[in-house]
């Protein structure tokens, strides 16, 4: 019996085991001192755990992982590029700039719902295609859009020609505002302690969340939705209001993000981040209907820190910096096609297990 | 009996698009009364506990005929929520549980304590907090009034299947306003322990006041429980009874028992092939069929006879014919003409001259959106290069669409197959064309043995007779060696030459097919 746990322990966590090997062997090849090592994970869990964190409430309401997260990231760049042409700056325009996104991406993860009720059962495949429509409609706005219809006043966030956004938008006023509020240095190493409060108020809501009625009805949606509607919990709905948080809660995630990165890349900011996070989701030993905060946590660490070790290892393996850039690329896809594939044939095993235990029952009856 | 009846269903009638399923039917059920509802499979049991939960189904196929009253009020629900308002309950063959949640949480599944929490008034009352604590009380409470030990902190998942049902019904008990109960087919599941503490429930709850309908196929447990046994028979009520005049043997006559005197049809009545070649031998089959399962089967059939496998819905029978041409996971050994057929492999089974006639016409029998053509002649393309043009030795293989409209037009003759022509879609044509379209698919691969699967399932009288009598000839004049899985005693015996019981997943005996009724409704409820 203990043996049979310990491989299925094995098989559960084989995801962060590998990245903890790859992690181990590139960290000393690639020559980077540990405090900055702790330094860059420190500030990258800063950026990115609001965003994953968004990625757990449709995976609790059992609609998978939400690749369509793009939504709310496009919505809180509109909001930030907005708020910019505004000149509000510092903490105060990150505010605005929520608030300007909350609407956006509640409506856009409405449409998200509303469609992913028609698409029950193939729910990731549908969001990660929405995603590229309303990458899209994205464009449309800020290409097009922008400038004759939504005023924008200066020139130095639009195009030359007159209308539509640069590629590039600085968010120099609001830089790190947010992690430097509260300044705190250990070590050598920058903690943002405000942004970490902020994820940390995230987690709180994220733990009560799952103990009202309605992340309860979430639960139950998720695990069998023709028992949930047989006790009369409203399927659709329920499916909608996850949509609709996650979206709204990734809008946020992007501003923290955006200002922790300073600058906006209009065009390509949000393309890969839907990918990078559940990428990172997955490394930290979720699956495809469970993940919990510790899984977020420990995703980032070690993705990013594969992230960052990797690309000097293969700099100082081969010489060339490409190399690690390409290796992390594949590797994100990879882990996510890894995690698909593991959470079919777990559950193809789960239904063999049926037959064995058949035929058990048959061979002890003959005996 | 001052009293009024807590419930009655007066003159419940109920059709399905013509086709009457329940016919003036009449119950009355006093306060805590424990009825007994048994008839075979079809007889209209569920239809009519579909009616009284107020089904969606039975809504959206035009509704009933007759009155339901409780206590003393005329109801008509429109949806089961209705019904449970009203105080019913009613805990269905599937389990409806939620298996990542604990009996707990099951058993207050929607209907949990709450608390109020800051955001309630701000958004809606979803946003209250769960009481934990009061909802351990509640689920202990209904545990404690069905009268047997469940672990309420347990996950569904990891729970045997019995203490799953006992969750299901604590969900039912837990409800305040519960004053009729209805268990379909309860102890199906259940081992014999657990199956005696859930009559000992049922006892329990009719002393409290609440009227149980108790439908099972075990009629020793109606004998044991019920205070009034119910019998029903093609849409009819045959018989109703107090319990303690009754007998199993009584039970058992009015369940299968039909005016046969009409019938001129000469039974096989004697098993006459002994001494015949055993073409096909199963051994030790099991099949992980949903619903069906089949367990530790062991079956031989002989060389050119028709050989019938009965018994009722769920028991396993369909499993059979399914996991030995491998549509679903099977194990055990499967020998035909000596040489061993390997399992869970559909192909080889074919390449080895069986053919199957699916009970799922339109998901697994037919190419819905292809020509009558190529529903006919597709598996012989397939698998025995039939209706195909060679050139260069085989390396280019061409359709040859004169052979294939040639012997679809033969069957269309023979089988009086309703259709606009041969490249009509088999989507357009009505069920039982539908059906024959697929034994013309089976027949045209000139199989050894043939697997026939529910063959007359939803079609009319005409077009079943048709099924039947082109099986029986296909048989006589081929030499075909025929395996039909039918829920239909009757026609089971009007075709086959010997008929096998299934019950429980197991072979509960073999029968020559003029043997008295008594003996197969016997067999029939042997195991389950």
């Amino acid at each position: 019996m203990n043996k049979i746990n310990y491989s299925d322990y094995l098989r559960r966590f084989s995801v962060p085991l590998m990245f903890v090997i790859i992690c181990a062997v590139c960290a000393p090849i690639s020559g980077l001192s540990p405090s900055y090592l702790c330094n860059e994970i420190v500030t990258r869990m800063g950026r990115n755990a609001f965003l994953i964190l968004s990625l757990l409430i449709p995976i609790m309401a059992g609609m998978g992982l939400n690749f369509s997260m793009t939504l709310g990231a496009m919505a809180g760049e509109i909001g930030l590029i907005l708020v910019s042409d505004w000149q509000i700056v510092g903490i105060p325009g990150m505010i605005l700039a929520m608030i300007v996104s909350v609407p956006i991406s509640a409506l856009l993860g409405l449409f998200c719902g509303k469609v992913l009720n028609m698409a029950k059962g193939r729910e990731m495949i549908t969001s990660y295609i929405i995603s590229f429509f309303i990458n899209g409609i994205y464009q449309l706005i800020v290409l097009y859009l922008m400038g004759p219809v939504i005023p924008i006043k200066h020139s130095n966030i639009k195009l030359p020609r007159g209308y539509g956004i640069r590629n590039t938008v600085s968010l120099l006023s609001m830089r790190q505002k947010l992690d430097n509020l509260i300044p705190l240095n250990i070590g050598g190493v920058k903690i943002p302690v405000a942004t970490f409060i902020i994820i940390f108020l995230l987690c709180l809501v994220i733990i009560w969340f799952r103990k009202t009625k309605l992340g309860q009805d979430m639960r139950a949606v998720g695990q069998d939705m023709g028992v949930a509607r047989d006790s009369g919990i409203d399927v659709e709905r329920t499916r909608i209001i996850s949509m609709v948080l996650s979206t709204v809660f990734a809008g946020i995630g992007m501003i923290i993000y955006l200002q922790n990165m300073g600058n906006i890349a209009t065009y390509s900011s949000h393309s890969q981040i839907g990918m990078f996070c559940i990428a990172a989701l997955l490394v930290g030993g979720a699956s495809v209907e469970k993940a919990s905060i510790g899984n977020v946590f420990l995703g980032i660490i070690l993705f990013h820190t594969m992230f960052i070790v990797a690309p000097k290892a293969g700099t100082v393996i081969t010489g060339d910096s490409m190399i690690g850039e390409y290796f992390r690329v594949f590797v994100s896809y990879a882990v996510i096609t890894v995690a698909l594939i593991m959470y079919e044939t777990n559950k193809r095993k789960n239904k063999s297990k049926a037959g064995e235990q058949l035929a058990l029952a048959q061979e002890e009856a003959n005996e | 009996m001052s009293k009024a009846p807590l419930l009655e269903m007066k003159n419940i009638k109920k059709d399905f698009f013509g086709n009457q399923v329940l016919s003036d039917i009449n119950l009355t059920i006093e306060e805590g009364e424990v009825v007994g509802l048994c008839g075979e499979n079809g007889a209209g049991k569920s239809t009519l506990m579909k009616i009284l939960f107020g089904a969606d189904v039975i809504r959206e196929t035009g509704g009933y005929g007759g009155d339901i009253i409780l206590d003393s009020q005329k109801v008509s629900f429109q949806s089961p929520f209705d019904a449970i308002a009203a105080g019913i309950g009613m805990v269905h063959q599937e389990f409806s549980l939620i298996p990542g949640f604990t009996a707990t949480e099951n058993i207050l599944l929607n209907r949990e304590s709450k608390k109020k929490s800051v955001l309630s008034d701000l958004f809606s009352d979803r946003m209250d907090t769960l009481d934990r604590k009061d909802m351990d009380r509640r689920a202990i409470e209904s545990i404690e009034k069905m009268g047997v030990t469940i672990d309420k902190n347990m996950l569904i998942s990891n729970m045997p299947v019995g203490h799953k049902q006992f969750t299901e019904i604590a969900r039912e008990l837990s409800k305040e306003q519960l004053k009729l109960l209805i268990l379909d087919e309860p102890t199906a599941v259940l081992t014999e322990k657990e199956a005696e503490a859930l009559l000992d429930s049922i006892r329990g709850m009719s002393k409290r006041g609440i009227a149980v309908i108790f439908i099972t196929h075990r009629l020793g447990e109606i004998l044991a429980v019920c205070d009034k046994v119910v019998t029903m028979r093609d849409g009819y009520v045959v018989n109703e009874s107090a319990t303690k005049d009754t007998s199993v043997q009584d039970i058992t006559k009015w369940m299968v028992g039909r005016d046969v005197a009409d019938s001129d049809v000469a039974y096989v009545t004697e098993d006459t092939g002994a001494d015949k070649n055993i073409i096909m031998s199963i051994k030790n089959l099991w099949v992980d069929m949903p619903g069906e399962t089949v367990r530790n089967v062991s079956l031989d059939v002989r060389e050119g006879e028709i050989l019938g496998i009965g018994g009722l819905a769920g028991q396993g029978k369909l499993g059979i014919p399914n996991g030995v041409m491998g549509l679903y996971h099977s194990g055990g050994t499967v020998t035909f003409e000596g040489k061993d057929i390997p399992l869970n492999n559909p192909r080889k089974c074919l390449d080895s001259s069986f053919a199957f006639v699916s009970e799922d016409r339109r998901g697994v029998g037919l190419l819905l959106d292809e020509s009558l053509e190529w529903n006919v002649s597709f598996p012989a393309m397939q698998i025995q290069d039939k209706f195909l043009k060679k050139y260069f030795g085989g390396l280019l293989k061409w359709r040859d669409d004169a052979a294939i409209r040639e012997v679809t037009d033969k069957y269309i003759e023979e089988f009086k197959i309703k259709c606009t022509g041969s490249t009509q879609k088999a989507k357009e044509l009505s069920g039982g064309n539908q059906q024959k379209i697929c034994l013309a698919k089976a027949f045209a691969l000139e199989p050894k043995l043939l697997f026939v699967s529910e063959p007359t399932r939803g079609i009319d009288v005409g077009a079943k007779a048709l099924v039947l009598d082109a099986l029986k000839k296909f048989n006589k004049e081929q030499g075909v060696t025929i395996v039909m899985v039918s829920s239909e005693l009757e026609e089971l015996r009007r075709t086959c030459d010997r008929i096998a019981i299934v019950s429980g997943g197991k072979v509960a005996g073999i029968l020559p097919a003029g043997e008295q009724l008594e003996k197969f409704g016997e067999l029939m409820l042997k195991n389950c």
